[in-house]
């Protein structure tokens, strides 16, 4: 019953908040209404069960991908009324577009014939799930782990090198001029006998 | 009871309704914020959120893992491709001073 409920408030939250996205004045609170349509998915998949991705939900998109949503938006000095413009102009066709492709996916949803379940890695009931999901992704799915690291670098290299700039006036440290550098042109220590330590 | 006669149980039927409307919505998104890009890129946010629900639905019904680990893996792409997107915008405004995309026809370095 309980269960029910919670199916539903987290559902109809979801919808009405991922409406409220699209359809803010304002990004910042399009963001926010993004925040909380993620907490809600996150709600909705903790009632299946599948708890180690409803918390992966909460920390990667609430935590890092609306936070820099947010950081972009309040840094850029955008404005955002002008670009506004043609969104009334669309948004008959666009309902009407929309309406077609949800009557498409719920038509194919119900007029499909189920085929022979097929039973990949099977739930082992007695483990949680952190532990099962674990194993299964450190043995079976061990490269495409590793291809998602490798996925994760080339974004966040591409990001940095995407965004940096190099500017004129400040003075960075020479890395070849530092690796250049050898022992005997360097400044050393010494100990030098009373009268014999200078010439002049 | 608030809901006598037959009992309602939650079955894959609504979860996989919840992801279609949640994807239609996405698109929608897409469709009219055709020039703000920040807007647009919050919709294929909504879009990859729809297929993760789908997926870890899936995943409970046929009582098989592989869907929340497929899950973990749209996660990884979209927070890749949110930090890609937001790079090329935030390059975008310095570049342009607005980051109306309806007129971005040119290549030029």
């Amino acid at each position: 019953m309980i269960s029910i409920l919670a199916f539903y408030l987290f559902a109809t939250l979801t919808i009405a908040s991922a409406i409220a996205v699209i359809f803010a004045r304002n990004p910042v609170h399009s963001v926010l209404w993004l925040i909380l349509a993620f907490f809600n998915a996150a709600g909705l998949m903790l009632l299946v069960g599948a708890e180690f991705i409803a918390m992966l939900v909460v920390i990667v998109y609430v935590g890092a991908v609306a936070v820099l949503f947010l950081f972009v938006v309040m840094m850029l000095d955008i404005d955002f009324a002008s670009l506004r413009s043609g969104f009334n102009r669309n948004l008959p066709f666009g309902i009407i577009i929309a309406l077609v492709l949800l009557a498409e996916i719920v038509i194919a949803l119900f007029a499909h014939q189920a085929g022979p379940a097929f039973a990949g890695a099977p739930v082992a009931a007695a483990q949680p799930n952190i532990v099962a999901l674990g194993q299964l992704l450190y043995s079976r799915y061990l490269f495409a782990f590793e291809l998602a690291g490798l996925i994760l670098l080339v974004a966040m290299v591409g990001a940095i090198v995407l965004t940096h700039r190099s500017r004129r006036d400040t003075r960075p440290q020479k890395v070849w001029k530092q690796v250049a550098r050898r022992p005997d042109e360097a400044i050393h220590n010494a100990n030098p006998g009373v009268g014999e330590g200078m010439k002049l | 009871m608030l809901f006598a006669g037959t009992p309602i149980v939650i079955g894959l039927g609504h979860y996989i309704t919840v992801a279609a409307i949640l994807f239609t919505i996405g698109v929608l998104g897409i469709f009219l914020n055709r020039r703000n890009v920040i807007l647009m890129l919050m919709a294929i946010e909504l879009i990859l959120l729809a297929v993760n629900i789908n997926l870890v639905a899936f995943s409970a019904y046929l009582g098989d893992l592989t869907g929340q680990v497929l899950a973990m893996f749209v996660l990884t792409v979209a927070a890749a491709e949110a930090a890609i997107g937001l790079a090329i915008l935030v390059i975008f405004f310095r570049r342009r001073g607005s980051i109306a995309v309806d007129d971005v026809n040119r290549m030029h370095g």
